[in-house]
């Protein structure tokens, strides 16, 4: 299906979900009648009624923490978190009782709950509107977290969020909402867990996420031309996180970039690295490198080019990748 | 300006409409059914006193709450528990809340209402799992329809309101009670949870204990409203203040309050004055914030031997009885003392259990390390 788009993927999957299960519930700001500001609840409302989908008090920790006894109660709550830095007010809820319901009580009580939350930049977003925060919530064991690069993949993906048993923060790129993809729905792609090799390649492998995997498929057409065959990984779920896929790659190409929007420092980048250093030291030609966001608050619009990974900085860190057998020099120092 | 025109003016002025916030507001003065001496006082219009047999499991149940904390503050001592906040002083409110509802009601607890829980009937070395440290909650909350006990201030206060939400969306009637204290009424959740409950009309009933301190910290610096009962009415939740360390008026108020939940009416909001007679927790110095004259004038006011007093004044208690409840007492507390006597045996492989329903590879890597370590260690010593 041409003109298909994850915007509309999002609300199939959302509108597959309450069909089948009749427990799946929809709430948030804005999500009743308008349909949600990014529209993705368009519809509910009125297909499913008011008490299937239904607008909040604006008030984040509420939102979650409802989820929480909705889930307790038997029910399968989705909720929308309207932007990334929006989700911060609902972070003790998540971190303190979402993520631990079920090892506090041995698995008495479960949080069967999907968090959905538009995230990341490259819209043009004022402040609070941009924030990649996918390392707060990767740090917090009892969660899963899932972000979709493609059009069947936010389907599937958020179908298999809501049928999964444990909290799903479900982060949602908004640079890739609108753009038109081929897709048929209801598509169903690999389960949670398992990470899918994008564009294959010999030389390097890139790894990343969300909205920084059409960075990485561009970069690597790029290199194409200037003679360097990339291979891309889509982490798609980095929580619970496929360490085979990627180091299998690894092991093949022998060089890594990880590139992700995210502040670099302590994200989700440098465990990566650090992972596939643990398990293919003997494959490696060289360190394994990052391209991430730099280590400020989230710039204002006209400055945000700056901040996030370009085609041209992937591939400036890829020539950095020790071809031939060179030291890195940035890390060379005299005397 | 003469009597006569004071009249007319009075008389041409226009009625006052009604205030919209009178039916949420609390009464003035706390709702008192017996005084502090166990003196029935005049029967209150809207708070007919409980059943006299009610009243007498109230007391037995306080009975037994009350040595049950004495024994689980002894308990701290012989290093058999990590910490235990107690609720000496707090009886009235922690068995009335329970007294006031079904079994099949939904109780969410805070750290402080382990005397609630057992007089709710779970097992009270189930109930003391979290505070002896061998997991997080030691009771089946699904089965025991009771929450874990909830450490992060207020936070239950919207998970009360979900849950007695969708059981109302599936056509239950199930009641949902939150207790919290005054300190946790400043907490956001706090105001988010009364406001979810009540613009969805969940029926949930915000039971606060007000024992006067959080921590070290009074009640002064909680609030600027006249009581904590006013904070229901911004929200359009009927509140209401009672004594909390009058049993009758504690059982009557919360009656009345999950009936008005059952009925679909929405959230209530209870606010319960008493006082913790204990230190926060066995850890606590509370001479540091208050002096004994305050702690010695709420001895005065103890409502268990209120509700004593009062229950041999109506010829409902005789000395046969009270001994028979204290022997009573004395047997679960000789049980759990026994009971409690051996460690636990914990089993480190089931750290890894309750993360999530299959576990991640990583954590079957990290599963399979922490084995391999004990199996080193037994071979060690073997
Ligand atoms: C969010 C949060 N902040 C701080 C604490 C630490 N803390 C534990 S109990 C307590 C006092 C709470 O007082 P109150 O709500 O009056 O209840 P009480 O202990 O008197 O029953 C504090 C500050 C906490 N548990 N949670
Ligand atoms: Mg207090």
């Amino acid at each position: 299906m041409a003109g298909m788009t994850m915007a509309k993927a999002l609300n199939a999957a959302l509108a597959d979900a309450m069909l089948d299960d009749d427990r799946v519930v929809v709430f948030g700001e804005d999500v009743g009648q308008l349909g949600g500001v990014f529209r993705i609840t368009d519809g509910l409302a009125a297909r499913f009624g008011d008490k299937r989908c239904f607008d909040t008090p604006l008030a984040e920790a509420g939102i979650v923490g409802f989820a929480v006894g909705l889930a307790m109660s038997g029910l399968r709550p989705v909720v929308e978190l309207q932007f990334d830095a929006f989700g911060y007010p609902a972070f003790e809820q998540i971190a303190s009782h979402v993520a631990k319901l079920r090892n506090r009580t041995r698995s008495a009580l479960t949080a069967p709950i999907v968090i959905r939350i538009p995230y990341a930049g490259g819209i043009g977003g004022v402040e609070h509107h941009c924030d990649s925060s996918e390392a707060y919530y990767a740090h917090t064991p009892g969660l899963k977290v899932v972000t979709p690069a493609t059009v069947a993949d936010a389907y599937s993906l958020l179908r298999s969020a809501i049928d999964d048993p444990d909290p799903v923060i479900f982060l949602e790129p908004k640079k890739l909402y609108f753009a038109s993809a081929e897709a048929q729905l209801p598509a169903r792609t690999e389960p949670f867990g398992r990470a899918v090799v994008r564009r294959p390649g010999t030389d390097a492998t890139l790894v990343a996420y969300g909205p920084a995997v059409p960075v990485a498929l561009a970069a690597a057409e790029a290199a194409q031309a200037e003679g360097r065959d990339l291979e891309v990984v889509d982490v798609r779920t980095i929580v619970p996180f496929d360490d085979s896929t990627i180091a299998a790659s690894v092991r093949k190409t022998g060089r890594c970039v990880v590139v992700h929007e995210a502040q670099g420092f302590a994200g989700v980048g440098a465990e990566i690295a650090a992972r596939v250093q643990e398990r293919c030291f003997h494959s490696l030609h060289a360190p394994v490198l990052r391209v991430a966001g730099l280590d400020i608050p989230y710039p204002a619009p006209m400055l945000e080019h700056t901040h996030l990974p370009s085609v041209d900085r992937v591939l400036d860190t890829v020539a950095r990748l020790q071809w031939d057998d060179q030291p890195d020099e940035r890390w060379v120092t005299v005397g | 300006m003469t009597t006569t025109s004071r009249a007319v003016r009075r008389k041409s002025r226009p009625a006052a409409p009604p205030d919209p916030a009178r039916p949420f507001l609390p009464t003035t003065e706390q709702i008192r059914l017996l005084d502090p001496a166990g003196t029935p006082l005049p029967a209150h219009p809207d708070y007919p006193a409980p059943p006299v047999e009610t009243l007498v499991e109230l007391y037995r149940r306080m009975v037994l709450g009350r040595r049950f904390d004495l024994q689980a503050t002894a308990l701290t001592k012989q290093g058999r528990l990590a910490v235990y906040p107690s609720a000496r002083g707090q009886e009235a409110c922690q068995v009335g809340a329970i007294l006031a509802l079904r079994d099949e009601d939904w109780v969410f607890p805070t750290y402080r209402e382990s005397m609630a829980l057992t007089a709710r009937g779970i097992d009270p070395v189930e109930v003391l799992t979290l505070l002896r440290g061998d997991w997080h909650c030691g009771y089946d909350p699904a089965v025991r329809r009771t929450a874990p006990q909830c450490t992060p201030l207020a936070t239950q206060c919207v998970h009360a309101a979900g849950l007695a939400y969708g059981e109302a969306y599936q056509g239950r009637d199930t009641v949902a009670l939150a207790f919290l204290g005054d300190g946790a009424t400043s907490e956001g959740d706090f105001h988010e949870g009364v406001n979810f409950a009540a613009v969805f009309k969940a029926p949930v009933v915000y039971f606060i204990q007000n024992n006067e301190y959080a921590i070290s910290v009074p009640l002064s610096r909680q609030t600027a409203a006249p009581s904590l009962a006013y904070k229901g009415v911004g929200y359009g939740v009927p509140s209401e203040r009672v004594d909390g360390n009058d049993p009758a008026a504690v059982l009557a108020v919360l009656t009345r309050a999950v009936a008005h939940a059952r009925a679909g009416h929405g959230p209530f909001l209870v606010e319960a004055h008493t006082y913790r007679m204990e230190p926060h927790t066995n850890a606590d110095d509370a001479a540091r914030y208050r002096d004994a004259d305050e702690v010695a004038s709420w001895q005065d006011r103890d409502p268990v031997v209120r509700l004593e007093t009062y229950l041999r004044d109506r010829g409902a208690l005789d000395d046969t009885t009270v001994a028979r409840v204290a022997a009573q007492a004395e047997e679960y507390a000789a049980a759990l003392r026994e009971r409690m006597h051996d460690k636990p045996t914990v089993d480190p492989l089931t750290l890894f259990d309750h993360v999530y329903a299959e576990p991640t590879p990583q954590l079957v890597e990290q599963r399979e390390q922490v084995r391999a370590e004990l199996a080193a260690d037994q071979e060690g010593a073997g």
